[in-house]
């Protein structure tokens, strides 16, 4: 007998799968990237029912709100060919399947072995209404797993050196803004009065 | 105040902090003053090396809820990598800086490389070692780009890239599948659950597959090492010198945490794959380094069968196997630390010296540093009496002792192979005129350490005591383990 709970589920996770594909299969980037929104969208869907809403959240409000519209942005700015990305998509194709086909045969004698399944987890006590999801992340990720937290940190620190370090250069003819500069200008350095006869 | 006890992390907050202050530093420095960063990291792997120090226990303690472990071994690899990043700084100042590389990035990138290394060695969480490793390799990376001028360190840090990625992915996934056999991350309660387990169980072995396969990577052995002569040729020197030295100990650290700390009940399995891998590194990094001209490849291939002779002592799944492959990958360290340091120090201004050619008639250029390089060549060949001779025999005493003689046959077959090449270096030095007679010139600090370098590698061996205390420290770091 099917439940609220199970139309629910199914209906917001064809809705997934369907998305998910059309990211990888589509050619147009730009509706790739907005398949990509609706992915993300109905998974923070598939979370609520599962009691997670402020992951939910988050994930609308930073991985909707802010990444993919960047994301979409650099999409549209850089403007990629994509015909030379496909180029040796053909030469590949033969190892990549092997390698795809590998794995899907190892994926499937991991989870027909029998050690996974719902026999072997038993379904979680339902939360009390005011059960605070935001106090328990904040527990694991800020005493539980601190130490890896910041690593984390770290590794994402040593992301934007790295980044700078390689990519930043100062030639002399970068177009910058000196705010001090700016602030300190008046107004004989940019207005020139010209006085000029007057035209009959 | 168990699982919150700051203080024995003391040394990598330290460690990190101080890179931050670098950092920032770095900002308010003109070219002419940078030499201040240089002083400034060194002061920091000192400060390090005092804190550890000072930190020293016998027992083992795990803090950060399961996270940190805090054990002899993990004090004793953590002193070795501050020596060895601290005289990689001293060999590589001058270097960097006569190549416009002498940034703070440099220092900064190394010294968080570090701290992913010490996470690493203190590791007792799948977790927590997968964020050092990758802290770890994402400071490589980028180091090994840091001249970014030149295409061929682009393309050796893209290649490094790219595979690195790869094999980060492949730890992963073996992780993910002990944790879905197991219901935990900490190495511990890991290896609590597989006790009870078949080590037969497809899971478990698929998992101990891909992991072992991502540690081969990160260690360059084969049939995993194709970038490893890429790019210890393509990146900087200086940087070549860092990746080959410091990440390896630390590379050591997570063998023995994750295999024999976590996966022991499942050494039957994990014995052969490193059988196989250890005789093909041995062949083909012997039998391949023949054929480089180019000294960096001649090294990066001499580190793979290096990698080779470093595993028969794990594979020997025993406390003097693991002593003896501590005592190796220390050993191997300070060999090649030494064998870079001779090819940054025939490098000059615009002029690398890259080619096993420039070593020609150095016997006549000055016979001090051909007299240091005959010593690390022997050492590294593993003739009596030098520390690598000594190390090559502990491990294949260690593979005796499990009753595979006839690997030990084999590797010591390899081992003869590989002498050819190191021997033709020394022939080049004494018994071919030179081509290149420009003077060779080095700063004091840089002499003394790489003399000293090369001289302990005879005088260890020589000088009882010293041999005798450093094999009971890597005793000591093995006992120590659970």
């Amino acid at each position: 007998m099917m439940s609220f709970q199970h139309i629910v589920f199914f209906a917001f996770s064809a809705i997934l799968v369907f998305a998910a594909t059309m990211v990888v299969t589509i050619r147009n980037p730009v509706k790739a990237a907005l398949y990509l929104v609706l992915s993300f969208f109905t998974a923070a869907a598939l979370w609520i029912l599962l009691q997670a809403e402020f992951l939910a959240i988050i994930l609308v409000l930073v991985y909707v709100g802010a990444v993919m519209v960047l994301f979409l942005f650099v999409v549209m700015m850089l403007d990629v060919n994509l015909a030379r990305l496909r180029e040796g998509f053909g030469e590949y194709l033969a190892i990549g399947l092997l390698v795809a086909v590998l794995l899907l045969l190892e994926m499937i004698l991991i989870l027909s072995s029998g050690d996974f399944g719902t026999a072997h987890m038993t379904a979680p006590a339902a939360l009390a209404a005011d059960e605070s999801n935001t106090r328990a992340l904040g527990i694991l990720l800020y005493t539980d797993y601190l130490y890896t937290f910041e690593i984390a940190g770290l590794v994402l620190l040593v992301a934007i050196v790295a980044a700078i370090a390689l990519a930043m250069r100062k030639r002399k003819d970068t177009k910058f803004q000196d705010p001090s500069k700016q602030v300190r200008v008046n107004r004989d350095d940019r207005v020139r009065i010209v006085k000029m006869k007057s035209g009959k | 105040m168990n699982t919150m006890n700051l203080s024995l992390a003391l040394p990598e907050i330290f460690v990190a902090f101080m890179a931050c202050l670098i950092l920032v530093v770095d900002l308010f420095l003109s070219t002419r003053q940078r030499i201040f960063i240089y002083f400034l990291a060194q002061v920091t792997l000192i400060g390090a090396a005092v804190l550890t120090v000072q930190g020293m226990t016998s027992n083992s303690v795990t803090v950060f809820s399961g996270m940190f472990i805090h054990d002899a071994m993990s004090d004793i690899l953590k002193l070795a990598i501050y020596l060895i990043v601290f005289i990689v700084f001293a060999y590589s100042r001058d270097y960097i800086r006569e190549r416009n590389m002498f940034r703070g990035e440099f220092f900064v990138l190394a010294l968080f490389a570090m701290t992913g290394m010490m996470v690493m060695i203190s590791a007792a969480h799948l977790l927590s070692l997968y964020m050092g490793l990758e802290l770890l390799s994402l400071c490589l990376y980028a180091m090994v780009a840091l001249q970014r001028d030149s295409g061929k360190a682009t393309e050796a840090a893209m290649k490094y890239f790219v595979l690195g990625a790869i094999a980060s992915g492949l730890l992963l996934y073996g992780m993910s599948m002990l944790y879905g056999v197991t219901g935990d991350l900490s190495i511990v309660a890991v290896k609590q659950k597989i006790a009870t387990m078949s080590p037969d169980d497809i899971i478990l072995i698929f998992g101990l597959v891909f992991i072992v396969a991502a540690l081969a990577f990160k260690l360059g052995v084969v049939p995993f090492h194709m970038w490893v002569p890429d790019v210890y040729h393509g990146a900087p020197t200086a940087v070549a010198l860092f990746v080959s030295t410091a990440p390896k100990v630390a590379g050591f650290a997570i063998f023995m945490r994750l295999l024999v700390g976590g996966l022991i009940d499942m050494s039957p399995s994990w014995q052969d794959m490193l059988i196989v891998l250890a005789i093909l590194s041995m062949g083909i990094g012997n039998l391949v380094a023949i054929a480089q001209t180019n000294i960096k490849r001649m090294l990066a291939y001499s580190g793979i069968a290096h990698m080779g002779f470093f595993l028969l002592g794990i594979l020997s799944v025993s406390k003097t196997g693991y002593t003896a492959s501590m005592f190796y990958i220390l050993v191997y360290a300070f060999m090649t630390l030494g064998a870079f340091g001779m090819v940054i120090l025939m490098s000059r201004h615009g002029f690398e010296a890259e080619n096993i050619e420039d070593f020609k008639g150095l016997n006549q250029r000055n016979s001090w540093y051909a007299l240091l390089m005959l010593l690390l060549m022997i050492s590294m060949a593993g003739v009596p009496p030098t520390l690598g001779f000594y190390a090559k025999l502990m491990v294949i005493q260690s593979v005796i002792d499990t009753g595979m003689v006839w690997l030990a046959v084999v590797s010591v077959l390899f081992a003869v192979i590989g002498a050819f090449y190191y021997l033709r270096i020394i022939k080049l030095m004494y018994f071919d005129d030179a081509k290149d007679h420009s003077p060779i010139h080095a700063s004091m600090d840089m002499r003394i350490l790489i003399s000293f370098n090369a001289l302990i590698l005879i005088a260890g061996v020589l000088y009882k005591p010293f041999i005798d205390s450093f094999v009971g420290i890597c005793k000591v770091a093995i006992a120590g383990l659970s």
